[in-house]
């Protein structure tokens, strides 16, 4: 038995979600056997387009969804061994950081109550001392304590992310999944989000899931990246190497589009098709429409993931000798 | 080297119960004939309400208070409705970031189409119906024909946005605006349209107004960028020197908390504060609150110098 | 193509003091002087209605101190003990303009009560609706379709011919007719606001479901139900005095609005209109302030135009 040490925090095994799919209707296959693993401390950045199913994923391993198969494991033991109110500190331990500033915050509810109504009712801070909590918590994410009695709508979009933060905080949790959490963010603002990250990750020993459609910000933040595309991970590997070293053929595209600043008046030169609908996924790899290096094989069946090199996996048949 | 567009010391003004709001505080640029300007700004910088400015789509409780418009000559600033119905979707068309805003939902793509052929041009509809197709092939939209008959919410977002191109493109306007067409639109999407975009204005030869708060996709696609900052442009020139060299510690900033252009893992270098309230602005430059540079003259609204030749600066205490 | 509102942001840095939705309601509800006018008004038949015990010349249930001798007599005229009779008397001698405020206390008292009544047992059923989806919901909702499918009158009807007559019957009445109404309402905001974000970090945080539903759900999907609830409270009223005018609902010895003007009916034609006519006014003045009220309400209530 290896030592505790080399556990994951969380891992994720064969995860498939489907919605729909009663009455003859047909299922949308949102996610796809997918198996992951975040270790302690560790940024791991998810990175894909609509339809990949990255949202739905942040959701399943922060538990407001169940998978229709799959297991996942929270330092080793299964999700379904936290049950019941003495494994709460465990379950509160994962927690969502949302993409809408304006949705995510409770608008009819004062700031104080929004970030210290969970640690009250859980019994972590004392009624009385709630106050005191919440102007910690505020302090630590950059935020004036003195404005905790105002509502959410009085504070711009990269304040509200910020009390965002501080309301997960609250519950002491050791596991952030990010969902989109900068995207509808200014560029100035973002650098001040994405910093908030980087600072707390750093004093508070916090484990991230960073789901992001923008590469540049995932490039940043990441030590991990996970690539996925159409409910599948299509590629894996450390961020730097991610980047310079791309295996597949969609993870290359995607660093191929992405608009760079040092690329003046470029020609772009698009891949080609439309993202595919999860309700009718292209057979075998689910790129292989799209991808200009698909042959015969590819439409036939499912490339797995294989490690190309130390600590990179890559789903694509074009790695496999002949 | 013609302008075809030229902007100059507009102002455009909300007059709101809770005082005035500066949406667009004297802007001018020139755009040349099938040249792109990229319109760089953050949230609440007047972007975006200085191409509706140009479009004429400024309601109340907003106004433009001063300065002109010329498009190819014609004054727009002085236009009555008639004469705004002459000219939208005909010399001059209008992008939006949602298609929708374009879109019906309740009408067929060819009956919206041949709507904007016919407002503009005394054509058959059988001949209106045949550019359409023609458009739509050429914004890349396969089997044309079955498409024309087809309803927006049967398209995807990126299909969307090409049909809505399509139509601003269909009478071949001389000024194409468009406002962040690809900003809710997936990566591999936005390079189609981008793409798409370039190919177009080129073939077309009109000039295109691209509004955007993403610098990269500006760097990739224009051919001169004006920065705008509370409803002013404080730098503005050719896109490799305001990219590579800008003045403005704005644009500076910016720049500067790229991810791409940090060290990764290491805390990204971010302006301090935010911006101000367009309601709040007073006298001097809206950026020194922000700026490690601002001095006691900062508090005198900066006059627009011109520190090269084809840039401009509003700066007191610029970087160079 | 014309832009809708092409608005600027308007993002505060250091906002002053909290506003709390309400006082921001507050203020936009007072930006029209019709609807000020309204509630004023509404204010004062309110206040006059619940005064009425002390403020009437003359308490119209007892039967001492009615004298026969006084009936249908015009407005402005004299007992022959001196009193002054301003709007008249009725067939029976009662002071048109006690009954009036007597009258007018138990339409309040009936409409707002029923209201807030079905209010409560609305959101109840509608909210459980919302939250809890599955059989609950369609079978919450398949009753209140059924329900509505029905004239309102027509069930309460039904209800008070078995039920009798009596304030607490008529009340049980209203309740059964306008239930559905608001758990429609709250359901389909409900609904809505269930998908937010807010609602999923709320069970991100583990809080228990009661609290969620209660403290976060609910104050969220008021908007619309104020919206309703106000309109209804006219409705409420109005069908009570529909209910008294055909002969159900309260008895005689306690009028409401709606009673009066029964009564006074057959007098209109011979010439003695203000036994109908005075109380027909007041429930006039009472529906439209507070119709108006609630299109105010409604106006700056719809969600398109928040910011």
């Amino acid at each position: 038995m290896s030592a505790a040490v080399d556990t994951p925090l969380v891992e994720l095994r064969g995860i498939c979600k489907r919605f729909g799919g009663r009455r003859s209707t047909r299922p949308v296959h949102a996610l796809d056997g997918v198996s992951f693993l975040v270790r302690e401390r560790e940024v791991v950045g998810l990175v894909g387009e609509s339809g990949c199913g990255k949202s739905t994923l942040g959701r399943i391993v922060s538990r407001l969804l169940e998978p229709s198969e799959g297991e996942r494991y929270w330092r080793g033991r299964p999700y379904a061994q936290l049950e019941g109110r003495s494994q709460r500190a465990e379950r509160l331990a994962v927690q969502m950081i949302f993409q809408d500033p304006y949705a995510s915050l409770n608008p009819r509810m004062r700031v104080d109550r929004i970030v210290g109504e969970a640690p009250v009712v859980h019994g972590l801070v004392a009624a009385r001392e709630r106050d005191e909590y919440v102007a910690r918590l505020l302090r630590r994410v950059g935020l004036d304590p003195s404005l905790m009695r105002r509502f959410p709508h009085q504070f711009s979009g990269g304040q509200r992310s910020r009390i965002g933060i501080a309301r997960a905080l609250a519950v002491n949790p050791r596991f952030l999944v990010c969902d989109e959490a900068v995207a509808a963010l200014d560029v100035s603002i973002q650098a001040q989000v994405l910093n908030l990250f980087i600072r707390l990750r750093e004093e508070l020993g916090l484990a991230y899931l960073f789901i992001s459609h923008d590469l540049g910000v995932i490039r940043h933040v990441s030590d991990r990246v996970l690539v996925m595309y159409l409910g599948r991970i299509v590629e894996s590997a450390p961020a730097a190497e991610l980047y310079s070293h791309p295996n597949h053929p969609y993870t290359e595209a995607l660093i191929l589009e992405v608009p760079r600043i040092d690329a003046r008046r470029r020609r772009y030169v698009p891949i080609r098709g439309e993202i595919p609908s999860p309700l009718a996924p292209p057979s075998g790899c689910h790129f292989h429409p799209r991808c200009p290096k698909a042959f015969g094989r590819c439409r036939a069946e499912r490339p797995l993931l294989r490690e190309v090199a130390p600590g990179h996996l890559s789903a694509c048949h074009l790695n496999e000798a002949p | 080297m013609s302008a075809v567009l030229e902007v100059d010391g507009l102002r455009t003004h909300f007059f709101t119960r809770a005082g005035v709001v500066k949406a667009v505080d004297d802007v001018g640029f020139t755009l040349e004939r099938g040249k792109v300007l990229g319109l760089v700004g953050e949230s609440g910088s007047g972007k975006s309400m200085t191409g509706y400015s140009i479009m004429g789509l400024v309601d109340e409780p907003g106004r433009i208070v001063s300065g002109s418009i010329r498009l190819e000559g014609a004054e727009l600033t002085r236009l009555d409705a008639e004469g705004w119905r002459r000219l939208r979707g005909n010399r001059i068309a209008m992008i939006f970031q949602d298609p929708m805003m374009t879109l019906n939902p309740v009408l067929r793509i060819d009956t919206q189409m041949m709507e904007a052929v016919l407002a503009h041009q005394a054509v058959s509809r059988a001949a209106a119906r045949n550019r359409c197709r023609e458009a739509l092939a050429w914004v890349g939209i396969a089997s044309p024909e079955e498409r024309l008959r087809a309803y927006p919410h049967q398209f995807s977002g990126g299909m969307r946005q090409r049909i809505a191109i399509a139509i601003a493109l269909l009478n071949r306007p001389a000024v194409v605006i468009a406002d962040e067409p690809t900003t809710a639109l997936d990566v591999t999407i936005q390079g189609q349209i981008l793409a798409e975009m370039q190919r177009l204005c080129r073939e077309s030869g009109a000039a295109l107004i691209w509004i955007t708060h993403d610098l990269s996709v500006v760097a990739g696609l224009a051919d001169r960028v004006c920065v705008m900052y509370a409803g002013r442009i404080v730098e503005s020139g050719p896109v490799d020197d305001i990219l590579d060299a800008p003045l403005h510690p704005y644009t500076r900033g910016l720049l500067d908390s790229i991810p791409a252009r940090n060290v990764p893992g290491r805390p990204l270098a971010q302006i301090p504060g935010m911006a101000p309230a367009p309601i709040a602005l007073g006298e001097g430059c809206a950026f020194r609150d922000r700026c490690s540079r601002a001095a006691e003259a900062c508090a005198v609204s900066p006059p627009v110098s011109s520190p090269a030749a084809s840039r401009t600066l509003r700066c007191l205490r610029p970087l160079a | 193509m014309r832009v809708a509102t092409a608005r600027p942001a308007l993002a505060a840095q250091r906002p002053e003091r909290a506003q709390s939705p309400w006082r921001r309601l507050a203020a936009e509800f007072a930006a029209s002087r019709l609807a000020l006018a309204a509630l004023a008004v509404l204010a004062a038949l309110a206040i006059v209605a619940i005064a009425a015990p002390w403020i009437a010349p003359q308490n119209p249930y007892d039967l001492a101190q009615l004298d026969v001798l006084d009936s249908t007599l015009p407005p402005g005229a004299h007992s022959a003990a001196g009193k002054a009779y301003w709007l008249g008397t009725d067939d029976q001698g009662r002071d048109m303009l006690s009954a009036i405020l007597f009258g007018l206390r138990i339409s309040l008292t009936v409409g707002v009560a029923s209201t807030v009544a079905a209010l409560a047992l609305g959101i109840a059923l509608g909210l459980a609706a919302a939250y809890f989806g599955g059989w609950l919901d369609a079978a919450i909702m398949r009753v209140a379709d059924i329900q509505l499918s029905f004239p309102a009158i027509l069930i309460a009807l039904i209800l008070l011919a078995a039920l009798g007559q009596g304030v607490g019957k008529i009340i049980v009445a209203l309740v059964t007719v306008q239930w559905a109404y608001y758990a429609r309402t709250v359901r389909s905001a409900a609904l809505v606001e269930r998908q937010k974000e807010y609602i999923e970090a709320a069970r991100a945080l583990e809080l228990p479901q009661s609290r969620i539903v209660i403290g976060h759900l609910l104050p969220n999907c008021l908007p619309p139900l104020i919206v309703v609830a106000t309109v209804q409270v006219a409705h409420a009223i109005s069908l009570e005095a529909t209910l008294s005018f055909l002969g159900l609902g309260l008895p005689i010895t306690e009028p409401s609005l709606g009673l009066l003007i029964a009564n006074g009916f057959q007098y209109l034609l011979s010439g003695k209109y203000w036994i109908s006519f005075y109380p027909g006014l007041a429930l006039l003045a009472t529906i439209m302030a507070i119709n108006l009220v609630a299109d105010q309400l409604r106006d700056i209530l719809n969600p398109r135009l928040k910011r």
